[in-house]
């Protein structure tokens, strides 16, 4: 757990409102819920309202209590609770992932650069106003660790000279290559898929049509082993014999 | 060795088109129709066969999950949640199904919804996974318009499917806490019983399952219980996918059959451990949350539910963080303690405030300032934290510093008797 608060009044805008696409896409997520049920909603409004502002603010929680008709305090518990909320601005952040796996591939050379080009110190804007990062908990791409997340992409298969470079093309203002920053298109080994995968037949669409569902034999239960069945209610003694039948 | 005609994520690395003409090329919404004939108790029939069980890390056998709902509806409607809040550490299966083979994914929750008797299906994604919601979103949309699933489709089971996100808490993960998140609250796990399949989401009866599992149930009934049942072991039935991070010489996502040994899918798919097998210090075979083994088990453990549970550890989620010799092992776990103290909800004592302890004195204890008295406590401590929690968040963030402790206790007294003698002179 950590301590999260909003930010202090002095920072807080005056006003908070979506715009018009976003305000007619948050009437059909809130319909993706059963009626009465729209409080479901608060994360993606929420997400998509700070996707728009850049960060969650004392207004915009407000709003969108309002819009969900949920107490504000309600509202503020969800803010406060998940981390992906930014409670100040960030500018453009990079998070950058250090549990084991990542760690253990080199996190920390991510780090150094972070604080090298950014900040000394995370969740600090950069002297620019523009940049800053962050130390995240797994980010879930473990197999091309190191990884960072800038906004909605990942960027994996890092390394410290790589951050680096990246950290100066998003200053210069170029466009960055999400994914695997080397030969890797995914979560395959290095080199591509050798060992897997490489039997033509699964692609050609000669699987169609191949299995025919058979109806299952029921499962056993309980009472089966019970059930007396025809067996035992065969006669063991041999039939009798018609009257006057040679012996 | 899992032959590829035997692999049911033929799409796993996203090398063609997650789009639906390529998925039913695959084989997938191949027939769905005629499997649906079979009826709901026949699904469950299948299921519970096959042996398939739970992927998302407790291995609770699904059939037998799925046997829990009601067997009528009621005045409450029934719904079925995806549980796609992947955050175990060194997990990443479920990223790869829902931006690679999302339409596995589909047919698996019209396929469980029918079973189950739900109408509607939500699938909770961490929020992190902006670009694979993006992906399952499109999959969606594409499943919509050919009118496999929505009102009126093509199978006769009425049935809408709804993209959902978190926004950053591990602990949504848990099922109870993933259902008080889609309801709009704080992601606190509940008191159980009553459980989810009579009260759940909205109060309503509710299955919540791993992407994984939902995803392989349909080519499990398509190619029948048999199939999936003579692959692996008794009791271990069926192929999985493994993530294999860390010191290996090409981390990967491989699906294999389950029960294979842990040097032969290191040594197979990854290259092999950085720097030989000999190098190998130590691994965490599912996930986070789960003891370490040392290199002395590692030679010849097999990786299933019942292998791994006799040598005092789990599969999880098959997540497989291997670790070489020159690793601080005392480092790597204390990061584990952090990420815990980090993810816990707050809710019950022993953890919030456990976790937050246990960190601290690992913390000393990586630098060699602690006393060798302090294992002990340590130990005793992560004892009253485990199974003192509502969730298992707490049995998490205790085991894997007591699997540190059963296996490399001579690493930390030495360490600290290093720091004690560096700090007399």
């Amino acid at each position: 757990m950590s301590l999260r608060r909003l930010a202090p009044p002095d920072m807080q805008p005056a006003s908070f409102a979506f715009n018009a696409e976003n305000a007619e896409w948050a009437k059909v997520t809130i319909a993706k819920y059963p009626q009465g049920r729209q409080a479901s909603a608060v994360i993606s409004l929420l997400w998509r309202g700070q996707e728009q502002e850049g960060w969650v603010s004392h207004p915009m929680v407000e709003s969108i209590a309002t819009m969900l008709s949920m107490p504000f305090i309600r509202v503020l518990e969800v803010v406060t609770f998940y981390t992906m909320f930014n409670l100040q601005p960030v500018g453009t952040l990079i998070q950058v992932c250090t549990t084991t796996p990542c760690w253990l591939r080199g996190s920390d050379a991510v780090v150094a650069a972070c604080k090298k080009h950014i900040h000394p110190h995370e969740k600090t804007l950069s002297d620019d106003g523009k940049f800053s990062w962050m130390e995240v908990e797994c980010l879930g791409a473990c197999v091309n660790a190191p990884m960072l997340q800038i906004g909605s992409d990942f960027y994996e298969d890092i390394d410290g000279p790589i951050t680096e470079q990246m950290i100066a093309d998003l200053r210069a203002g170029k466009a960055l290559k999400p994914g695997p920053q080397n030969s890797r298109t995914s979560s395959e080994p290095e080199g591509g898929a050798t060992t897997t995968l490489t039997d033509g037949a699964l692609y050609d669409g000669s699987i169609i049509g191949k299995y025919k569902v058979a109806a299952p034999q029921p499962a056993n239960t309980d009472a089966d082993a019970k059930a007396p069945i025809m067996a035992a209610s065969n006669r063991e003694s041999p039939k009798q014999k018609p009257p006057g039948a040679a012996t | 060795m899992l032959a590829d005609k035997d692999r049911i994520f033929t799409n796993l690395y996203g090398f063609k088109s997650p789009g639906l003409e390529a998925a039913k090329k695959r084989g997938q919404w191949d027939n769905t129709k005629a499997i649906l004939e079979l009826g709901p108790e026949g699904f469950v029939d299948i299921m519970k066969k096959s042996g398939l069980r739970g992927r998302g890390g407790a291995g609770f056998p699904t059939g037998l999950k799925w046997s829990f709902m009601p067997k009528a509806v009621k005045e409450r409607p029934h719904y079925l949640v995806v549980n796609a809040d992947e955050s175990e550490p060194g997990t990443c299966k479920d990223r790869d199904i829902l931006r690679h083979d999302p339409h596995t994914l589909i047919e698996g929750c019209l396929v469980a919804s029918f079973a189950m008797r739900a109408h509607a299906c939500y699938v909770y994604l961490r929020g992190e996974f902006i670009r694979e919601r993006e992906a399952l979103q499109r999959a969606v949309d594409e499943a919509y318009a050919a009118k496999l699933i929505g009102k009126n489709n093509i199978h006769g089971w009425d049935f809408d499917l709804y993209v959902h996100h978190g926004a950053g808490a591990y602990i949504c993960g848990e099922e109870t806490a993933l259902l008080e998140s889609l309801e709009g609250k704080k992601g606190q796990p509940r008191l159980k019983p009553p459980f989810p399949a009579n009260v759940g989401l909205y109060g309503c009866p509710t299955t919540v399952n791993n992407v994984e599992s939902i995803a392989v149930a349909p080519t499990i009934i398509r190619r029948g219980a048999d199939w999936f049942a003579g692959i692996g072991r008794p009791n271990n039935t069926g192929t999985k996918v493994f993530c294999i991070s860390g010191h290996v010489n090409k981390p990967c996502n491989v699906e294999e059959e389950m029960g294979i040994p842990l040097r032969e899918l290191i040594d197979r798919h990854c290259g092999g451990v950085r720097g030989g097998w000999d190098n190998l210090l130590a691994v965490i075979p599912g996930g986070a949350s789960v003891p370490l083994l040392p290199k002395s088990i590692c030679d010849d453990v097999l990786m299933d539910f019942d292998t791994l549970k006799a040598v005092q550890t789990g599969l999880g989620t098959a997540a497989v963080i291997v670790m070489d010799k020159s690793t601080d092992v005392i480092k790597a776990i204390q990061r584990l303690a952090y990420f815990y103290k980090h993810e816990s909800c707050g809710q019950c004592t022993p953890c919030r405030e456990g976790t937050g302890w246990m960190w601290r004195v690992m913390t000393r204890m990586v630098k060699g300032d602690a006393r060798v008295s302090e294992i002990d406590l340590l130990q005793e401590v992560s004892k009253e934290i485990e199974g003192h929690t509502i969730c298992a968040l707490g049995d998490a963030a205790a085991w894997p510093i007591q699997g540190l402790i059963r296996h490399f206790r001579p690493e930390i007294e030495k360490r600290i008797a290093e720091f004690s003698r560096m700090a007399a002179e």
